[in-house]
C-alpha cells in the first residue's frame, strides 16, 4: 500500500489519519494529515531540518506527544513542515522534521493546531497489516 | 439528542438521570428545538464528567453545549476537595481562560458607517491576527514571570491601558494565586513573541452596533445604548495555554493511577485539586489565565491606538473581561453549607448575581456583564447575572453559538470568497487572511445564537440586555 493521510469528522474539531506499512510510516502521515489542517502541505518548502525525539509509556501516547512535538516547535520556531523522517524503536520515537519559516502571504494558515488530544486516539493495526494512527486535533 | 433517555424537569432543564458510574446527574439547560439539534455525543460527555470522584450537584450543560473532547464544550462541573475532588486539564481545555472583552467607544453607528473602510483596514493592519502574526512585543525572562504573575496588572504596569480597566476584569485583571515556576520552559518559549496577538480559528475583533436594548436599566450601568458602538475581542492564552494544558494533561495521565483514579477516558483524566500535581496544574492553569488576561490587555491598547489614529479619540473604556475555559475556586452553598468549589468551565461564561461581592462596584446592583460572541456574520449577545444564576449551575451561563456543523463540512458547502461578499452586501465588513478559514467559521456552521440565549434567559441563567450586530470583522 502506498502510505497517505485523511481527516475525519468531528463536530468543533478535526480528525487526523495517518496509514503506513509501518507504525514510524504512519506517524508520519498522521503528522502530514495535521499539517494540513493548516495550510496545504505542498506549499511548504523543505529547507530546514529540526531534530525531536520522544519518549511515552505507551504507543498511543507516543503518537500523541509526537504531535504535540512538532506544534511546539511549529508555535516555538514560527515554522510550517511537511515532510517527516519517524524512527520509532520500542517505546521511544526520533525524528526529523522538513520545513521552512512560516510566510503567512504566501502559505496562508487557515487556522493555527492548538493540541493533539486523546479524543479518537488510536495507534493500531488493520487486518492487511497496515498500520493506522489517529487522533482529533484541537483548532 | 434522544429525548426519551432525558427527563424534563422543566420548560428549560432537561436531567440525564443518574446510572452506572454517575455520582449525579447530568443536567442539560435548553429550548426543545436545541436539545433536538444537539448530538447524543453531549450526553455521553455529560454522564462520563458526572463519574468522576468528588462531583457535587450535578454536570451541567449550557444551551450552547456540543460535543467535545472529553468534557462537552459548555460544560460546567463542580468539584469538592475536601471529598476527593479533582480538577482536570480537559475540563479547562488547550485555550486555558480563552475569553471576550467589550470595549465600549464614543462613536454611533452612522459615524462608524463614514470610516468603516478606514477604520476596517487600520483595525487588521496594526492588530496581529492569524496563525504565525507576531506583535512588536518580545518578552524576556524576568518580563515573561512578572507576565505571569501579573496579568492584566501587568500589561498596565507596562503602559498598556489604564487602572480603570483593571476592575471590570475578573479577578482585578490578575490570578493572583499563579505559580509561574509551574510553568515549564516549552511554554515561555512559545510564548516569546505572542502577546498582543489575536490567534486564529474562532478567535475575532468585531466593531458593533448596539441594534436593541432588552433592560434599559442594566444597558444603562453598562454604558450600552441603542445605535451606540462597542469593540469586542476574543481570545485567548496563545501558545503558552497551549503548551501548559499538553503538558498537564499528559501528567495527569501518568499520575491519576497513583491516587485510585481510573482512567477510563484520557481526556478526562484527573488528580486530586490537593494533590502535588494537582495544586501544580492549578498554579499553572492560574499563570496561563494570566497570559490571556495580559494578551488581551494589550489588544485593547492596540485597539485604542487604532481608534487615536483614526478618530482622534482613544478613551475607549473597558466594559468588561469574562473567561470562558477555566477552573477558579469559588464558595457556593451546597445544600446548606457554604463549601469552596473547583469550578471547571470549558466553554461557559461565569455569571454573578447582582450583590455578588466579587463584582465591581459599578457593576453590584445590577449583576456581572455576560458577554456571548456569535459568529462574524450574527449577532452576539451582553446578558447579566440573575439573582437567579446563584441557584442554577453555580453562576454559570453560555459562552457563544456552539458548531451546528464540523469544519470539514463547512468547508465542502461554503466557499471563503462568497461568505465575505455575501457578509459586505449585509454591511458586514470582513477582513482576513485566509478565505478558507472564513469557510471553515461560516455563520451558517453554528447554532442560532438568539435561541441559545433565549434559552438561557428562559432558564435564569442570566438576563438579556442587549443585542449587538457586527459591522467590522477581523478575523483570527
Amino acid at each position: 500500500m502506498t502510505p497517505k493521510w485523511e481527516h475525519f469528522e468531528h463536530q468543533a474539531d478535526i480528525g487526523i489519519r495517518g496509514t503506513g506499512r509501518t507504525m514510524a510510516e504512519a506517524f508520519e502521515q498522521a503528522a502530514v494529515a495535521m499539517t494540513a489542517v493548516i495550510t496545504r502541505p505542498d506549499r511548504i518548502l523543505p529547507r530546514v531540518a529540526i531534530r525531536v525525539q520522544c519518549e511515552a509509556p505507551d504507543r498511543e501516547l507516543l503518537l500523541a506527544d509526537w504531535l504535540n512535538a512538532i506544534l511546539r516547535e511549529m508555535s516555538a520556531l514560527r515554522m510550517l513542515f511537511s515532510r517527516f523522517e519517524v524512527t520509532v524503536s520500542g517505546n521511544k520515537l526520533e525524528a526529523v522534521l522538513h520545513g521552512e519559516l512560516l510566510e503567512p502571504a504566501r502559505h496562508e494558515p487557515t487556522v493555527e493546531v492548538k493540541g493533539a488530544t486523546y479524543f479518537k486516539l488510536s495507534v493500531a493495526q488493520d487486518e492487511a497489516g497496515n498500520w493506522i494512527a489517529q487522533c482529533v486535533v484541537d483548532v | 439528542m434522544d429525548k426519551s433517555k432525558l427527563v424534563r424537569r422543566s420548560e428549560w432543564e432537561w436531567e440525564i438521570p443518574r446510572a452506572g458510574r454517575m455520582e449525579v446527574p447530568g443536567l442539560l439547560f435548553a429550548s426543545e428545538s436545541l436539545i433536538d439539534e444537539v448530538d447524543d455525543k453531549v450526553r455521553e460527555q455529560l454522564s462520563n464528567v458526572a463519574s468522576l470522584p468528588g462531583i457535587v450537584e450535578a454536570a451541567f450543560a449550557m444551551p450552547d453545549a456540543h460535543w467535545g473532547y472529553g468534557f462537552p464544550i459548555g460544560g460546567v462541573a463542580a468539584f469538592d476537595p475536601n471529598q476527593g475532588g479533582v480538577i482536570s486539564a480537559g475540563g479547562v481545555g488547550f485555550d486555558i481562560s480563552c475569553g471576550v472583552r467589550t470595549l465600549l467607544t464614543p462613536l454611533r453607528r452612522d459615524e462608524v458607517e463614514k470610516i468603516r473602510d478606514s477604520l476596517a483596514d487600520a483595525l487588521f493592519y496594526h492588530i496581529p491576527a492569524g496563525m504565525g502574526s507576531t506583535s512588536r512585543l518580545s518578552l524576556d525572562t524576568r518580563a515573561m514571570t512578572a507576565m505571569l504573575k501579573g496579568g492584566a496588572r501587568w500589561a498596565v504596569s507596562q503602559g498598556y491601558g489604564g487602572a480603570g480597566d483593571l476592575e471590570c476584569i475578573e479577578n482585578g485583571g490578575g490570578c493572583g494565586d499563579a505559580e509561574p515556576d509551574e510553568v515549564s520552559k516549552q511554554a515561555r518559549r512559545r510564548q516569546t513573541e505572542e502577546m498582543g496577538t489575536l490567534g486564529s480559528g474562532n478567535h475575532y475583533l468585531e466593531v458593533q452596533a448596539v441594534t436593541e436594548i432588552f433592560d434599559p436599566v442594566i444597558a444603562a450601568a453598562y454604558g450600552l445604548v441603542l445605535d451606540g458602538v462597542v469593540v469586542s475581542i476574543h481570545c485567548g492564552s496563545r501558545g503558552l495555554g497551549h503548551q501548559v494544558a499538553t503538558e498537564f494533561s499528559r501528567r495527569m495521565i501518568l499520575e491519576a493511577p497513583q491516587y485510585g483514579i481510573q482512567v477510563t477516558d484520557r481526556e478526562l483524566a484527573s488528580v486530586p485539586a490537593h494533590s502535588p500535581p494537582g495544586k501544580a496544574y492549578y498554579g499553572a492553569m492560574r499563570a496561563a489565565a494570566n497570559c490571556a488576561l495580559a494578551n488581551r490587555q494589550i489588544l485593547s491598547h492596540f485597539v485604542r491606538e487604532v481608534f487615536k489614529s483614526v478618530i482622534g479619540d482613544n478613551e475607549l473604556p473597558l466594559l468588561y473581561d469574562v473567561s470562558h475555559n477555566l477552573c477558579s475556586p469559588e464558595d457556593h452553598e451546597v445544600g446548606d453549607v457554604k463549601k469552596r468549589l473547583y469550578v471547571h468551565r470549558k466553554g461557559a461564561t461565569r455569571a454573578l448575581e447582582p450583590g455578588h461581592p466579587d463584582l465591581p462596584a459599578r457593576y453590584r446592583p445590577v449583576g456581572q456583564p455576560v458577554l456571548v460572541g456569535g459568529t462574524m456574520g450574527t449577532t452576539s449577545y451582553i446578558l447579566a447575572g440573575t439573582e437567579e444564576s446563584g441557584r442554577r449551575a453555580f453562576n454559570s451561563a453560555c459562552h457563544g453559538a456552539g458548531r451546528s456543523q464540523s469544519r470539514s463540512q463547512a468547508l465542502k458547502q461554503y466557499r471563503g470568497e462568497d461568505v465575505v461578499e455575501n457578509l459586505r452586501r449585509r454591511n458586514i465588513t470582513v477582513k482576513t487572511r485566509s478565505f478558507r478559514g472564513v469557510a471553515e467559521e461560516a455563520p451558517a456552521a453554528y447554532k442560532d445564537v438568539s435561541e441559545v440565549v433565549r434559552a438561557t434567559a428562559g432558564a435564569g441563567l442570566a438576563r438579556l440586555v442587549a443585542r449587538l450586530e457586527p459591522m467590522i470583522c477581523v478575523k483570527g
